[in-house]
């Protein structure tokens, strides 16, 4: 079923040594528990610098909750993590790591404005004003996800898609050295896609570290190093990622399409064995 | 006229109820700006309730204690169960539970009644009652008045000082965590404000209606901005022109100043929606084709019958993704 396991991480972009250092992301016998049940049975997850790592697993495998207890954002019952050396907490050099969440729908009651979503990402930690600059610097973010000319527009007016990049803007302006990924490119156009992976494999050149869940790998595929694999709330795969089966290439027309009127039909796609 | 103006600004009474009611005017909407980011328009409705209690508890203290007026501790009282019950609420929307909707409930019911209980207790009477109730901003004294001043500057310190770091934790509370955000200490200091906002909006339009001066002037600024600095500025001046036109008004008219101020917000509402069409589509007139200039992959069946370049007529948002 699972694709052919790998033992070692491979395939570290060519500009990084493949040394190993201190690992950004360690977590350890991650367990959490949502409402009655338990959703993560003892996770363990380690990112070294200069990978990149795919989060990969059906839908309700617990990919969302692992990143968000590896963010804080939900609590552990047992397990450590370790982010860039600190523990989890006020001792983490939290300008250093960008999220970004899977997008939730829900407007929040006031209008904002994209650039004043992304200036958000400016604060971090214990700096709770913005500093000199951030309009210069939110601007930038935004050009990098190609939205600059929309940074007055109400995140409300703008599509899907589009509020996507707004939200991995956010994550960007603060300029991270690992950024953590919930499903970015889920509901996204093809040319967004593309956009979007060039734009990371630039900031992987230059020692971005990423952590991505994604349902596939799709645009990434070639940047990705290795690729853990969660099943109800267990790592079952942690190795090579899964090679590209023949017609992988069509796979992203089949599944995001902008428009749901694609000419070809969406064949559903078991090239990589993971989804259910 | 003009006469008459000068007239009302000479009069001591009148001169303190303005201070205290352009204090409200500004603080009131930019705490109720927080409140409807994060969906919790109602809370200072709740806390009114709650504070009515604390009104209640102040009046009987300074009964028991023989103080000569019998409800000099009511506005201190009011500070510190509408801090206390702030907290409370907002931890128990914390917490996220079901049963926190419950919680609430009892807290706001139990709030008003316990508050009319005690004041009946503590011999106050139903004129006491209703001033606290709708406001009566005849009786702010030179010491009340003090006490505004300075819960306002507390709450326009806050309220204006962290607005960065609040605006992120209304937003996106997931994402201020995840950026080591004190997010705790932050959402405390939301309700903290919001309680002191109650406690000086009290004397002005008194606690029943202590929220729709958070929350309606929001509601107007929201019918024509699309950015939040711009909604809780547009809100700022609604708040700032009704509380003291309404409070003018009512030097001339013996009508309720609480109850005139929030008519008029909603006045100033409805006027405002009417309106907005015709500022909405100049603005789109100007606008250009939202749709993003990306080439697409959908391969059109056939050219005639382009299914999404409707952008500029109906107004619809950019195609959804
Ligand atoms: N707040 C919650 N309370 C209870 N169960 C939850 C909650 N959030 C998610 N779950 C459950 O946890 C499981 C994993 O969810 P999630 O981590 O979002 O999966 P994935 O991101 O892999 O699709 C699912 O079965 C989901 O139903
Ligand atoms: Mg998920």
């Amino acid at each position: 079923m699972l694709v052919s396991a790998a033992p070692e991480p491979t395939r570290a972009p060519a500009t990084e040594p493949t040394v190993v250092g201190q690992p950004v992301i360690e977590a350890r016998g991650v367990r959490v528990r949502l409402g009655a049940s338990d959703i993560l049975h003892g996770v363990d997850l380690r990112v070294h610098r200069g990978e990149v790592v795919a989060l990969l697993g059906a839908n309700g495998s617990g990919k969302s909750t692992l990143v968000r207890s590896l963010v804080g954002v939900l609590p552990r019952t047992a397990g450590s993590v370790e982010l860039l050396g600190a523990p989890l907490g006020k001792g983490v050099d939290w300008r250093r790591v960008g999220y970004v969440p899977q997008r939730v729908s829900a407007q929040s009651g006031v209008p904002s404005t994209a650039r004043e979503v992304v200036s958000s990402g400016l604060l971090y930690g214990r700096r709770l004003r913005l500093p000199g600059g951030w309009r210069e610097r939110t601007d930038e973010a935004l050009d990098m996800v190609g939205l600059r000319d929309r940074a007055q527009d109400s995140t409300g007016e703008l599509s899907g898609g589009q509020q996507q990049r707004v939200l991995i803007a956010r994550a960007l302006v603060r300029r991270p050295e690992l950024m953590i990924l919930d499903e970015p490119v889920a509901g996204v156009d093809q040319p967004s896609q593309e956009a979007f992976a060039a734009t990371m494999r630039r900031l992987v050149d230059e020692g971005l570290t990423v952590l991505v869940v994604l349902h596939e790998l799709g645009e990434l595929a070639p940047l990705v190093t290795r690729a853990v694999v969660l099943r109800h709330g267990r790592v079952v795969h942690d190795g090579a990622p899964p090679a590209p089966s023949p017609g992988h290439a069509l796979a992203g027309h089949e599944h995001v399409h902008p428009h749901d009127d694609a000419p070809t039909g969406a064949v559903p796609q078991a090239d990589t064995g993971l989804t259910s | 006229m003009i006469d008459e103006l000068a007239y009302m600004l000479t009069d001591p009474l009148m001169q303190r109820g303005l201070v205290a009611a352009l204090l409200v005017g500004v603080t009131a909407p930019i705490v109720g700006t927080y409140l409807v980011q994060r969906r919790l328009a109602l809370l200072g409705d709740g806390i009114g309730h709650v504070a009515l209690t604390g009104v209640a508890l102040g009046w009987l203290v300074g009964a028991g204690m023989g103080l000569v007026p019998q409800d000099e501790l009511a506005i201190p009282g009011a500070v510190v169960a509408a801090v206390v019950g702030s907290v409370a609420i907002e931890i128990v929307r914390e917490r996220g539970k079901t049963s926190g909707d419950v919680a609430l409930a009892l807290l706001f019911y139990g709030g008003i009644a316990g508050g009319v209980l005690l004041i009946g207790i503590a011999g106050g009477t139903q004129s006491n009652l209703m001033s606290y109730l709708f406001g009566s901003i005849s009786t702010v004294t030179g010491a009340d008045l003090v006490l505004t001043v300075i819960l306002g500057a507390i709450i326009l310190l806050v309220g204006l000082g962290l607005r960065s770091a609040l605006f992120s934790v209304s937003q996106d509370e997931e994402f201020a965590i995840a950026s080591g955000l004190p997010v705790r200490a932050l959402n405390i200091a939301v309700a903290v404000v919001a309680a002191l906002t109650v406690t000086v909006a009290m004397r002005v339009v008194g606690l029943l209606l202590v929220s729709a001066l958070m929350i309606v002037p929001v509601a107007v600024a929201q019918l024509v901005t699309r950015s939040f600095a711009r909604t809780m500025l547009v809100a700022t001046m609604v708040g700032v022109v009704v509380c003291v036109a309404g409070l003018s008004i009512t030097y001339w008219r013996p009508w309720s100043p609480g109850a005139t101020i929030v008519v008029l917000a909603i006045c100033v509402y409805a006027v405002v929606a009417v309106l907005r069409p015709l500022v909405v589509a100049r603005r789109r007139g100007r606008q250009s084709d939202p749709h993003p200039d990306i080439p697409d992959d959908v391969e059109l069946a056939a050219p005639g019958t382009v299914p999404a370049q409707d952008g500029r007529g109906t107004g619809g948002g950019p195609c959804s993704a």
